[in-house]
């Protein structure tokens, strides 16, 4: 008979976690930011059918990095989960808030009880009706921990040349043309420095905060280039 | 309710229906010995007439808004046209209650598959899976007498063939695609005639709505059950337009302006005809 080795929580632990971080680390960056008229959300993506930024109800939307199945698993549960609450209850009661502590629970119950935890970072984020204070941005991380953000977010957190870049050129009060071009700028800094970025290169949505109702949008190639010219 | 997360085996798929019944969360089903194939026993809430018809843009919609229970009126101001989606609208004749409920979970299952998928349904798509919901509601129909029925008109703009369509429903779940006009509810026959009279290929907008406007007018006219405009309270029809630019309700003050020429017209004309 085969007796279990004894392993340390703080091994197991680590463990997990470096493993995740490892292999989170090796996708590329995606980061939000507030802007005047509502929150960009931008990733590098060569894809124009696989998405890491998607849309989950009126005034919400996700973005993931790390393993496609795997986030794209907590994005479906996202759009139910909001679904559900909006049918049940009324759509101003679906909160990002909400959302944001139940992919906490899943990852930190994923990360607590089974083998391998989930190879993610997931963001969330809320656009307000009136002004930017009403705007949420909320990380979550595999490990289920979950923290919001104010300004800007970039994930995984340990992109360093990202958020560093975004760090020293963001301000309140943005425009569009103007935060399109700090993510582009942001996201090549993680790149050797002879890679440029063009708008194929990313994939990038905003939530309008003049929406009536459905506030995401896609920004698809063509805005894409006029808003860089 | 803690949603779960679901194993490929067991997934709900891009259905905001198939996810309640999984979750056990939409409305409970009627049970056959709550009805024995009769009228139930209390006054519910009825909607009644509803017209579509195309013009050169695409479609207009509109609907009267009179609710009744048995002989009294329960309601002046019931909305009968909704937005399916950016592209599509939905009217509804029938018993009110499972005709709005109809509506919210077609809405839903709409934006819900949108979501999942990231792809929006084709019109036919839409005009399908409306047309199991009716088929769904068929039990209750037949186990309340046909009390319960409810009849809605669907019409959208189609973004692959670039023009407008009309699709209509009977109690079976029957789903046929109309060429340029219909009308349903109670006075759908008299609004049918009188859009059938006035309707020519390639009407302007303004045409177009005076026309799904008079037509209103005429099924109030004859049919009890169908409210005419109330300038006293200043409710006019609900009135839509889906043309290539979306989903669109027509102003209150449009409206009233159509009405205006129309009864002019008709005064003009003679009223008593």
């Amino acid at each position: 008979m085969t007796m279990p080795f004894y392993v340390s929580p703080e091994q197991v632990i680590a463990d997990k976690s470096k493993f995740a971080r490892n292999n989170i680390a090796k996708g590329r960056a995606l980061l939000a930011m507030q802007y005047a008229d509502g929150i960009l959300i931008a990733a590098e993506n060569p894809s124009n059918t696989i998405r890491k930024i998607a849309e989950i109800y009126d005034r919400i939307a996700f973005g993931g990095v790390g393993k496609i199945n795997e986030f794209d698993q907590l994005r479906q549960y996202g759009v139910r989960f909001a679904d559900v609450r909006g049918y049940q209850y009324s759509r101003e009661d679906v909160h990002a808030r909400d959302l944001a502590n139940a992919y906490g629970q899943i990852l930190g119950q994923t990360f607590t009880h089974d083998l391998k935890p989930m190879e993610v970072e997931i963001l969330v984020a809320e656009v307000g009706h009136e002004n930017a204070a009403g705007d949420e941005l909320y990380r979550v991380t595999f490990d289920g921990l979950f923290v919001d953000e104010h300004g800007f977010c970039v994930l995984p957190s340990d992109a360093e040349a990202v958020s560093s870049k975004l760090k020293e050129s963001y301000s309140d009060d943005l425009s569009l043309q103007d935060a399109v071009k700090i993510a582009l700028k942001s996201l090549e800094a993680a790149l050797p420095p002879d890679r440029k970025l063009t708008a194929p290169d990313i994939e990038a949505a905003v939530l309008e905060r003049k929406a009536r109702r459905r506030a995401f949008r896609r920004l698809e190639d063509a805005e894409m280039e006029s808003l860089f010219a | 309710m803690t949603l779960p997360i679901f194993d490929p085996s067991d997934d709900p798929g891009p259905s905001f229906q198939a996810l309640l019944r999984k979750l056990d969360a939409g409305p409970p089903p009627l049970d056959a010995a709550s009805a024995g194939g009769s009228e139930p026993g209390f006054a519910f809430t009825h909607g009644t007439t509803i017209v579509a018809l195309r013009y050169a843009d695409g479609v207009v919609m509109a609907g009267d808004r009179r609710a009744t229970a048995g002989s009294s009126i329960a309601h002046r101001a019931m909305e009968k046209v909704h937005p399916a989606d950016r592209w599509s609208g939905v009217a509804i004749a029938g018993a009110a209650g499972f005709a709005l409920e109809m509506v919210r979970t077609f809405q839903l299952e709409l934006e819900h598959y949108e979501k999942l998928t990231g792809n929006a349904l084709s019109l036919e798509g839409k005009a399908n899976m409306l047309a199991t919901m009716v088929r769904a509601n068929l039990p209750t129909v037949i186990q309340t007498g046909g009390s319960f029925v409810v009849i809605p008109l669907f019409a959208g703009y189609d973004m692959r063939r670039r023009n407008g369509r009309i699709f209509t429903y009977d109690a079976t779940g029957g789903r046929y695609e109309e060429t340029d006009f219909h009308a349903d509810g109670s006075g759908g026959r008299d609004a049918r005639t009188t859009i059938k009279l006035g309707w020519t290929e390639g009407m302007a907008r303004e045409a177009a709505i005076e026309l799904a406007v008079e037509a209103l007018y005429e099924a109030a006219d004859e049919d009890s059950a169908t409210g005419g405009p109330d300038a006293v309270r200043g409710i006019y029809p609900t009135v839509a337009t889906i043309t290539a630019q979306g989903y669109e309700d027509t102003p209150e003050s449009e409206v009233a302006e159509r009405f205006a020429a129309l009864i002019q017209r008709k005064t003009e004309r003679g009223l008593n005809r």
